[in-house]
């Protein structure tokens, strides 16, 4: 009896020094940028909201959010889509050779970035395609679509095939199916895989650094202007920033997905 | 064309691969026919139902519905609904827009669309559900609300896949009351597929027993039940005991049929049998009656000892065995006014008779 209260009390110290080790770093960063000094270190000295002001005047840095923004809207958009079809085909039809082309659509995944980046901007130049945010895009689309297939592809293999029948029954096309039944259904999957698509194109650092001309995204703008400690705290700011929006975002899409997982959950209780 | 029924199954089969999963089935329907595809689970009758709502395409043979073959018509234009196995409510939307879901296409003004749903709402028993989510309802209500869902489309046949499996035994037999209520209400044909006999007995007009991709007979439910024509359907339906035998002889009244436990017995079965053909001699345990005294001579008797009951509530089934035989014959004995503990126990020498109106004659195999 001690000594599994013993055992429990060790797991719960280590559960709590675990947590801190990842969080505190995360913690650290808004109360920083709060912080009047150039150094980001203890002790810490006044209160000030110079940074954020620095970080709202900074227009290369915006610009570059503004970079980011442009290539990760996009990519998201379209490799969720990409994703949606591929998901899609592989759930919906017994395909021949399914796993085989399930394995090639998650090798993205498992070849390293910096591979994946080196031989791009090969591909790229020997096809003469000028760097762009372009080439950063069609790059993050490459490595975003494993990741909408697998979310979207969960998402759809608990779904009723009956559902679809039903639709298909009470008079409508395979394509307002898909939009009236099948879509719908799938949406907390999809909105799931559109924040992840986003996410992930948003802070990629490698390919972005191989296949961008002259705009910078933001982790290769952030990244330049480590190397001017007067800059850093701007940029602890701007972080704190992308922090707080990405929670918001991905608490809203964990609320939306429990829902409708529960929906469907409950639907399928009566079969 | 004329003479054709209203659903016309011309030789169908469907293989899937290997696997002949329906096999050369010709059926008639009628119109306003309640119609049960009845057959144990691999039997093809669900693939058959599902050729008949077009998700499956037919590896040979036609379909006609209301005279019209069915081939070249894609499922989203056929006069056919469908109620699924798990009622395949769409998740995401709520009982009024369920109902509505087939109407898009009708582009009805809205108040017309409400008074329409509403009307159906009605018919189904579930007045001001219409704003209740999916998840809000019990297995009862789902059923209705696809019974709603395909009927408010005026379907010229409605396909129901094993409707009332999902429910617990109370509710489905009450639903099935109310669903041949419901049909008779609407006056649409109804064909749907079941394996419990007892569903089949209970609500429909004609049932089709399926075995093995075919359909083995078909007719009423107290033909298919009292006078069964294959061994299977005797089987099948209800409980059986069986007896091999040989005809011995014939005169005008019948023919009299000597049988491996039951001695001789006499039969006013079908004529199509000669003296010397090998048969099947079968009989209900509840046509099996134990009295001391029988009743006239249009009986046969056999005496036998009990070996066994089982008190079932309404019923006791009495296992007796025959002189010289190990396998008993059962006999089912109705319970009235408290008469369960009444009959004879174990061991008892008893005296068994039956009419010979009874005794049902199937060909061997």
């Amino acid at each position: 009896m001690t000594r599994r209260t013993g055992t429990g009390t060790w797991l719960r110290h280590y559960t709590i020094v675990y947590l801190v080790f990842i969080y505190l770093p995360v913690v650290l960063l808004p109360v920083f940028s709060f912080n009047d000094a150039i150094y980001v270190a203890f002790p810490m000295k006044g209160f000030t909201l110079r940074w954020w002001e620095e970080m709202v005047q900074q227009t290369g840095m915006l610009h570059a959010l503004g970079n980011s923004f442009t290539v990760a809207v996009p990519v998201c958009l379209v490799s969720t889509t990409l994703g949606m079809c591929a998901a899609k085909a592989l759930t919906s039809y017994k395909l021949m050779g399914a796993r085989v082309l399930t394995g090639l659509f998650a090798l993205p995944l498992v070849i390293p970035f910096i591979i994946l980046g080196i031989a791009l901007l090969i591909a790229f130049n020997s096809y003469g395609l000028e760097l762009s945010l372009w080439t950063v895009g069609i790059g993050h689309v490459l490595i975003c679509v494993p990741f909408s297939l697998f979310v979207l592809m969960s998402r759809l293999e608990g779904f009723d095939r009956s559902l679809e029948e039903a639709s298909l029954d009470l008079g409508e096309t395979p394509w307002m199916t898909f939009w009236r039944v099948t879509f719908p259904v799938a949406l907390p999957g999809v909105v799931a895989s559109l924040l992840l698509t986003f996410t992930i194109s948003f802070d990629e650092f490698l390919l972005a650094f191989f296949l961008t001309g002259n705009e910078s995204t933001l982790p290769l703008y952030i990244w330049s202007q480590l190397r001017f400690p007067a800059k850093l705290p701007a940029v602890l700011a701007l972080g704190s920033a992308i922090l707080v929006v990405t929670f918001v975002l991905v608490t809203l899409a964990e609320r939306l997905r429990r829902q409708g997982e529960f929906r469907s959950d409950t639907a399928a209780g009566g079969s | 064309m004329k003479d054709r029924a209203f659903i016309s199954i011309k030789g169908i089969s469907k293989h899937f691969g290997k696997v002949r999963a329906v096999d050369d089935v010709d059926l008639e329907i009628e119109k306003g026919e309640f119609f049960a595809l009845l057959g144990p689970s691999g039997c093809g009758k669900t693939t058959l139902l599902r050729m008949l709502a077009g998700f499956e395409v037919p590896t040979a043979g036609e379909i006609y519905i209301d005279r019209e073959p069915t081939a070249a018509v894609p499922h989203f234009l056929r006069p056919v609904n469908m109620v699924f196995q798990n009622y395949a409510i769409f998740p995401h939307l709520n009982v009024f827009q369920n109902i509505a879901f087939g109407l898009r296409k009708d582009r009805l003004p809205r108040p017309v669309l409400e008074e329409r749903v509403n009307d159906a709402l009605a018919l189904i028993k579930l007045d001001g559900y219409g704003a209740r989510r999916a998840d809000e309802l019990s297995g009862g209500q789902r059923q209705r609300v696809a019974l709603a869902r395909a009927l408010i489309k005026k379907p010229k046949v409605l396909l129901l896949d094993e409707p009332l499996g999902a429910l617990d035994k109370k509710l489905r037999e009450q639903m099935q009351l109310e669903l041949r209520d419901l049909q008779r209400n609407v006056g649409i044909t109804f064909v749907f597929v079941t394996h419990d006999q007892e569903e089949a007995l209970t609500m429909s007009d004609r049932i089709a027993v399926m075995s093995s991709g075919k359909t083995i007979e078909h007719g009423p439910p107290s033909q298919l039940y009292d006078r069964p024509r294959t061994r299977f359907v005797a089987d099948f339906l209800g409980t059986m005991n069986f007896f091999e035998g040989r005809v011995a002889g014939s005169d005008g009244d019948g023919l009299a049929i000597e049988t491996d436990r039951l001695g001789m017995v006499r039969a006013q079965g079908p004529a199509d049998f000669a003296v010397g053909d090998r048969l099947t001699v079968a009989l209900r345990p509840e046509n099996i009656r134990i009295s001391p005294h029988t009743p006239n001579d249009d009986v046969d008797t056999i005496g036998g000892t009990v070996s066994n009951t089982a008190y079932l509530g309404d019923r006791t089934h009495l296992y007796v065995t025959l002189e010289g035989s190990d396998q008993p014959v059962l006999v089912a004995r109705q319970n009235m006014d408290g008469s369960g503990s009444d009959g004879p126990a174990g061991h008892a020498a008893v005296s068994l008779w039956w009419r010979r109106s009874s005794v049902l004659l199937l060909k061997s195999g």
